[in-house]
């Protein structure tokens, strides 16, 4: 626990926690939607932005931010429009992404795997103080509109055509799931890198789900599993030096494995017992 | 007194594909509307355009005496889709469900308060499932995730209430549930239109029947009462309609081959 005593690593374990929190918030509006790999596709889409960074010498968390909204908004007004064509559309957006962004990288001052490898997978412990204040003003902004939005956001992905007769703004609202889509993938960027940011997303919920019965304990369970497996993945990864966004996602991977354990027990426990209160049958066929 | 609705030559469908070709309809207020036809008629189409999730094509339509476009008071109307959502992947209570239904009246900002508490148990005491108001949705049957769609539509207290065949492929029990609530709301002064495979246990309260037929309403009237053998449980109705029965219309929708005199 000395490790906790050096300021870079308080950094990158309350960036983590923020992620932890904010990431199955969202996640659980993806998952209801069944649009559970949608992270992943916008994951591949910042790479393009952090190339452009890199590229122009700006910030690279700034113009992925940039670059992934753009990406999400795109998704998001495909999947609004066709049902056919709107699966092949995502695959060229996203494979473009990871494209694009390897080749941008590629051409810039900073080129070389290292580099690459740090967005791909998280480098927590080259966060700066900047990167926190820009993690934690965003990452709260994320968890206050899923927590505040919640019922409407709710209705939005149980039942689209139901919201819309409700006279919700159901535009609005998806363009708001896709934006703070974009930007959690872009700060989870750091934290666990972009080829593992939905799996903070979406292995909490599908934890979540094997043992609650609600919508609104699902979300409490999602968020408190994501901020437990951020937090102990950062402090496990610092002790026996692996990287910290895999050792996270491994965790809450562990989580799902436990729940899915446990709620199969309960279920096999639920059956068993009426099955003990069976009355013979009154007519028995001698052979 | 305007109409709750009023539909005027109206032509819609999806994807430049015309459905409905020239439909008007009024349904004024208190009315209880059933809508039938063959499956492909284009009655789900009507009601569905009424509600703005179909693009119009040609014509007018108006909700309490609004044009459809300009209508904001969507509270007023309780809309019930012929099933839950796609979007399942997460489980949901019964109660969180319903209260999805007050979100017209409350609006984006407001959190819930006791007011909607109270109309969500109503809903849900009216449509008989009280009891079930903490369990996931997904352990329901289908009759039960039907009454909990009317109990959605009913929380938000709308003045008119549109549903898309409520009644298909649900138990007797939900059957019941469901004519009672309707009931109930139809004798507040609340105005139904409802899409119907067959009148069965609603037919006490239909007060006007509309038959789609390739796009356009082919009759109008109301429901004639079941008698003789037409009354026997289990009567199919597939002879030709004698003449007597002309100005009536016919129990059961017209399908394909079979026609509507």
């Amino acid at each position: 626990m000395d490790l906790l005593t050096y300021p870079f690593m308080l950094r990158a374990l309350a960036g983590a926690l923020i992620i932890g929190l904010a990431a199955p918030a969202l996640g659980i509006y993806l998952v209801q939607r069944r649009l559970s790999l949608i992270g992943d596709g916008i994951g591949h889409v910042a790479l393009t932005g952090v190339g452009v960074g890199l590229l122009t010498h700006r910030s690279p968390v700034l113009t992925a931010v940039v670059v992934s909204v753009i990406g999400a908004v795109a998704v998001e007004l495909v999947r609004e429009r066709g049902r056919t064509s709107g699966d092949l559309a995502l695959a060229l957006l996203f494979y473009g992404g990871i494209a694009g962004g390897v080749v941008l990288v590629g051409l810039s001052d900073d080129a070389g795997n290292a580099s690459l490898m740090q967005y791909l997978f998280g480098s927590l412990i080259t966060t700066s103080p900047q990167d926190i204040a820009v993690i934690a003003g965003l990452g709260s902004a994320v968890l206050a509109a899923m927590l505040v939005f919640r019922p409407a956001l709710f209705a939005l992905c149980n039942d689209e055509e139901y919201a819309r007769v409700s006279g919700l703004p159901v535009r609005t609202l998806n363009l708001l799931l896709a934006v703070t889509t974009a930007v959690t993938v872009t700060i989870a960027m750091r934290t666990v890198g972009l080829l593992l940011v939905s799996a903070l997303m979406v292995v909490p919920v599908a934890a979540a789900q094997q043992l609650t019965r609600g919508f609104r304990s699902t979300m409490a369970v999602a968020m408190l599993i994501g901020v437990c497996a951020a937090g102990a993945g950062v402090v496990l990864s610092g002790e026996i030096d692996t990287a910290p966004g895999a050792t996270t996602v491994l965790l809450a991977l562990a989580a799902f494995l436990l729940t899915t354990a446990a709620s199969a027990l309960r279920h096999r426990r639920r059956r068993a017992t009426p099955a003990t209160h069976v009355e013979p049958p009154d007519v028995v066929l001698n052979a | 007194m305007s109409s709750v609705i009023e539909v005027r030559h109206m032509a819609a469908g999806y994807d430049g594909r015309e459905i409905l070709r020239d439909v008007s309809l009024r349904v004024a207020p208190g009315d209880v509307v059933a809508v039938l036809g063959a499956n492909g008629s284009g009655k789900s189409t009507l009601i569905r355009t009424i509600l703005g999730l179909v693009p119009v094509h040609r014509g007018e339509i108006e909700l309490f005496g609004t044009p459809q476009q300009r209508f904001r008071q969507w509270e007023r109307i309780g809309y019930v889709p012929q099933r839950l959502g796609a979007g399942s992947g997460v489980p949901a209570t019964v109660g969180e469900v319903v209260a999805s239904g007050r979100l017209a009246r409350r609006g984006l900002f407001r959190l819930p308060g006791a007011a909607d508490r109270t109309a969500v148990r109503e809903a849900l005491d009216a449509v008989g499932l009280l009891d079930r108001i903490g369990d996931p949705v997904g352990t329901l049957s289908g009759g039960q995730q039907q009454r909990t769609l009317i109990a959605r539509a009913l929380a938000g207290k709308p003045d008119l209430l549109v549903l898309d065949e409520p009644t298909a492929g649900v138990d007797a029990a939900s059957q019941e549930a469901f004519a009672g609530a309707l009931t109930r709301f139809a004798g507040n002064g609340g105005t139904i239109l409802l899409i119907l495979h067959e009148l069965g246990p609603l037919r006490p309260l239909i007060g006007r029947a509309v038959v789609v037929h390739d796009g356009r309403i082919a009759h109008e009237g109301v429901p004639p009462e079941p008698a003789g053998h037409h009354a026997e449980p289990g009567h199919d109705h597939v002879h030709p309609h004698a003449d007597t029965e002309q100005a009536g219309i016919c129990e059961w929708a017209p399908t394909e081959g079979m026609k509507a005199y």
